[in-house]
């Protein structure tokens, strides 16, 4: 962070700063995080988090299995990424700190509730001595604070049992770092408020907390001042916040309005997708309706069934769901209806990692199906970018009648940023008309309903729906006749079928936003090509790069399948191509295949979005400085 | 069974069988029981007053799951085992609709047996139609999840171990709130059972004994013949003491276990059978009942085994998606996105 004015007593401003809240599971650290998220995003800050929380729900309390943090990196300008190195880590426990230690830099500032580094905690975090006392934290501005028992001290008057006021301590440590970087008091009362209102101990307990964390930060003398991170200069017009979840959540509600189509929405519970559900299941007056299916496959069965009815069919899962789901995916391309298949990626294989984030579903969402069974794919680059790449998702399925994967993570499914709000009067109109006529004409002169008679352009089939009279037809999955979609099992029909869903599928490559490729002087010999998530850290990067007098292009892809039809120039333009992956190389080996170019990878699989540090270094190595 | 019954048609021209058959050529074994089974639902098919266009069959796959082609009305003929999920997403969508599921012991029983119980308990508007051969057809001859222990078949050449399952009982312990069964060698009481089963509201299943003559011929003579019914088949007729036989010499009760067993009416005397109520929401008596049908083959009901009311799941669907607009008003995007904390750059 850097420090530029000092007044004497009052705050010392910064441009940004980055915040680690860190304590057990049961410590409330994630609802911190979002307190903190939501005053300062109304405060103007830009910002961008980083929610980091355990599997289990209840892992062994104290232990380094159950550290959940929360990382919040606030600006007064435009930033990508929740930052590399936390310039401040709130420790609740021993264990918190130790889990998060290595991620700090020498100069780094801990504020640690001291009450918590008493001799069973440190045993279970596996310190032997207290590092609060054995000098091994020289490097870091330590505060030691005793939270618990100020928060206890703070709570006595309000009737809670000492057992359940101590619980309010992440209010204290929220009211001392809203202290410390001068942010507004007001939401906070007002969310505890409304939080908390039913239960009036409760309440009490918790906003003592939070005051005495405040005032505790004005009085102690611990800290020399305050800081404050000014409104960054954003584009003009309304913000909020919003994680990528949500942002899914209401990209589909745009949809559905703008198809004028009632949203039909099946999934199952799937850790980091559930969300998702929950998000839709509260907004029922927009006539949205929600199934939670009994497994995987009844969710996307639901949704074929409802997008044959004239619904749009949508539904979302992460990684193991997909594997699932994959036969009735196979269904839906086979029957050409449109749907939505939302994955939230997370560490695989198997349960794999299920509250990290990892982009290794890419080859899945390509190829995850037996026979050839081409469908389109479509990534969110940023949290709020979910909103327009479910949309776009949807504008793709409904147009073309073919199922859709849009891929997204765990780091944007949690993570959140400001949001400048869509012109909701100026979003495309993407509906189409259901067929309501015959559209054959049999040599007698008779007409008849033919399901797979296609539109020249776009090679979709039309999409009848029943209650339509003199239109009814079965369609399945088995293979069917070109044009009357009858069964069929005939050699040349089957390869006709074939090569037309793939056509049809290639063909959308005319009808997607070419990528955007920046290269600010034009100059760069290197281009840098990522996808979905890692936009932020490959940003971030960039500017480090270009800080230092270099060079580098970069574009991220929305759009992956198919790829933007200008991909393949764009390539050819540079002489050095570098992709970074949450994976060992799927989309450099997808880029290789498709463009024959020596595309170099950067991979990481750590349950953790990339630092820009790491890109920033890779970048260097390429451009051999 | 649905909605679209309730509103049918008003101004319906009369419709025939033909309006009901469409132009495939049907593909089932010479002799199959599935042919009895399609000319009884198409026949019945005019009788329910609902147009065609209003109409979906979902299957899954099997021999019977080539069903919804011969039928001329909208239709899905899904993946193995998924038909009542895709016919659940119909449904739910459209509960104007008239949906129907056809599918088999494999199909809904083995490996689709998820999606069968749930549909069931939700209570989909849907008439589930199960044609029980007790054998793989369309995979030519494995044991199924209802062929009984010892079936020797190409997959257990010295007989399977598993025991089966018995539809209907798992129907009732799976919270249904309509269940019977019929066979295929008697075309009006197929009807008779499809009309019922089309009524209700709410999921209706359906087991149909059906021969498959090539694997598995003549599985359920030992109570479909014509000369095995008196003596086999229990004919269950609601608020009547439940008795068969040529003589109707035979009857059920009730013992103190609460399990259905077959006495003697002369030994017992009238009073003491079990009087037939479709209707007891306890399911206890229905399931007891469902048990008579012991493998191999022993006195069977047949008929409607339980047929209760309870709300469907996509009416309350509907119920919560009025009662929200009510409360709320219709939504709006903006409004929603605006939702929460926002502020302004200028
Ligand atoms: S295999 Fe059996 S069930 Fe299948 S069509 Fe032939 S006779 Fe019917």
């Amino acid at each position: 962070m850097t420090e530029i004015s000092e007044t004497n007593g009052s705050p010392k401003s910064l441009d940004r700063v980055v915040i680690r809240f860190a304590g057990d599971s049961g410590d409330g650290m994630q609802l911190v995080g979002d307190r903190f998220t939501d005053v300062s995003a109304a405060f103007g800050n830009d910002l961008a988090t980083l929610p980091n929380y355990p599997a289990e729900i209840r892992a062994p309390a104290g232990t380094i299995a159950g550290v959940s943090s929360f990382q919040v990196h606030i600006a007064d300008y435009d930033i990508v990424t929740p930052g590399d190195i936390p310039n401040l880590l709130v420790a609740m426990n021993p264990a918190a700190l130790k889990a998060n230690i290595a991620d700090l830099a020498p100069g780094s500032a801990i504020i640690a509730n001291i009450d918590a580094f008493e001799p069973r905690n440190l045993d279970k975090a596996g310190y032997e001595a207290n590092p609060l006392e054995d000098g091994s934290l020289d490097a870091f501005r330590v505060y030691p604070v005793p939270m618990t028992s100020l928060t206890l001290e703070a709570a006595k008057d309000t009737g809670a049992k000492p057992r359940d006021a101590q619980r309010s301590k992440n209010f204290f440590a929220l009211g001392l770092i809203s202290w410390m970087y001068t942010r507004p008091v007001e939401p906070v009362y007002k969310w505890i408020a409304e939080r908390f209102g039913k239960s009036q101990i409760v309440h009490d307990a918790n906003l003592c907390a939070f005051k005495a964390g405040y005032h505790f930060g004005e009085t102690a003398e611990l800290f020399e001042h305050a800081y404050e991170v000014q409104p960054a200069k954003l584009p003009p017009g309304r913000y909020r916040n919003i994680t990528g979840n949500a942002a899914t959540a209401y990209g589909l509600i745009a949809a559905g309005q703008q198809a004028k189509l009632p949203l039909l929405y099946a999934s199952y519970p799937i850790t980091p997708a559930s969300d998702i559900l929950h998000e839709l299941s509260k907004h029922k007056n927009f006539g949205i309706r929600t199934v939670q299916a009994e497994d995987e496959i009844s969710a996307i069965g639901i949704a074929i069934g409802g997008a044959f009815a004239g619904h749009l069919g949508v539904t979302a899962t992460s990684g193991p769901g997909v594997d699932l789901k994959a036969e009735a995916l196979g269904l839906a391309v086979s029957m050409e209806l449109p749907l939505i298949l939302i994955d939230v990626q997370r560490g695989g294989p198997s349960t794999g990692l299920p509250t990290k984030t990892e982009q290794a579903d890419l080859m899945l969402a390509m190829y995850g199906r037996h026979g050839e069974a081409p469908l389109p794919i479509v990534s969110a680059r940023t949290p709020s970018e979910c909103f327009d790449a479910t949309f776009e998702g949807a504008r793709i399925a409904i147009k073309y009648r073919t199922p859709v994967i849009v891929l997204t993570d765990g780091y944007l499914a949690n993570g959140s940023e400001p949001w400048l709000f869509p012109d909701v009067d100026a979003l495309e109109d993407i509906s189409i008309p259901f067929t309501t006529e015959p559209n054959h004409l049999n040599p007698d002169g008779s007409v008849e309903f033919w399901p797979y008679v296609r539109d020249e352009v776009t090679l979709a089939r039309p999409w009848a729906i029943p209650g339509t009279p003199g239109l009814m037809h079965r369609i399945g999955g088995i293979e069917k006749e070109d044009g009357t979609g009858n069964v069929n099992y005939e050699p040349a029909n089957h390869e006709l079928m074939t090569r037309l869903r793939a056509e049809k599928i290639a063909r959308i490559a005319a009808d997607i936003a070419p990528v955007e490729v920046d290269d600010p002087d034009g100059n760069a010999r290197l281009l840098v090509v990522g996808w979905g998530s890692t936009h932020g850290a490959i940003q971030a990067g960039a500017r480090r790069v270009r800080a230092r007098g270099h060079e580098v292009a970069t574009a991220q892809l929305m759009h992956v399948n198919p790829f933007p039809l200008n991909l393949g120039e764009i390539l050819s333009r540079y002489d050095r191509v570098l992709v970074p992956e949450l994976n060992l190389g799927q989309l450099s080996r997808l880029l290789r295949a498709e463009y024959l170019v020596d595309a170099k990878s950067i991979n990481k699989v750590q349950g953790l979005p990339f630092l820009s540090a790491e890109i920033e270094a890779k970048m260097m190595e390429m451009l051999d400085v | 069974m649905s909605d679209a019954s309730n509103q049918s048609d008003a101004n319906a021209v009369t419709l025939t069988r033909k309006d009901f058959t469409s132009d495939q050529e049907v593909r089932w074994c010479p002799g199959c029981g599935d042919y009895s089974v399609l000319t009884a639902v198409q026949l019945l098919m005019p009788e329910l007053n609902i147009k065609p266009e209003n109409q979906v069959f979902v299957s899954g796959i099997g021999c019977a799951s080539r069903f919804p082609y011969y039928m001329n009305t909208y239709g899905i003929h899904s993946i193995h085992g998924r038909a009542p999920a895709v016919a659940t997403g119909v449904a739910v969508a459209r509960p104007d609709l008239d949906v129907w599921v056809i599918t088999g012991d494999g199909d809904a029983l083995s490996i689709g047996g998820n999606h069968f119980i749930h549909a069931l308990r939700r209570n989909v508007n849907m008439t589930i139609l199960l044609f029980n051969n007790q054998i793989y057809g369309l995979t030519k001859g494995q044991y199924s999840p209802t062929s009984e222990v010892g079936k020797v078949t190409k997959s257990s050449p010295f007989g399977s171990l598993d025991y089966p399952f018995n539809p209907c009982s798992l129907a009732i312990g799976s919270e249904a709130t309509f269940v019977a069964r019929t066979h295929d060698m008697d075309r009006k009481h197929m009807q008779e059972v499809f009309r019922r089963a089309h009524e209700h509201r709410g999921a209706a299943f359906v087991e149909i004994y059906q021969n498959c003559n090539v694997f598995n011929d003549g599985a359920f003579d030992g109570v479909t013949a014509k000369d095995k019914r008196a003596e086999m088949l229990i004919e269950l007729r609601h608020g009547e003491p439940i008795r068969f036989g040529a003589e109707n010499e035979f009857g059920v009760r009730l013992n103190q276990f609460g399990e259905a067993e077959i006495v003697s009416v002369a030994e017992v005397g009238e009073a003491a059978l079990l009087v037939h109520d479709e209707h007891r929401y306890d399911p206890s008596t229905a399931f007891a009942l469902s048990r008579l049908a012991e493998q191999p083959v022993s006195p069977t009901p047949m008929g409607v085994l339980r047929a209760i009311d309870r709300p469907t799941y996509e009416s309350q669907v509907q119920d919560q998606l009025t009662a929200a607009q009510e409360r709320r008003g219709p939504g709006h995007l903006r409004e929603l996105i605006e939702s929460g904390a926002v502020w302004d750059v200028v």
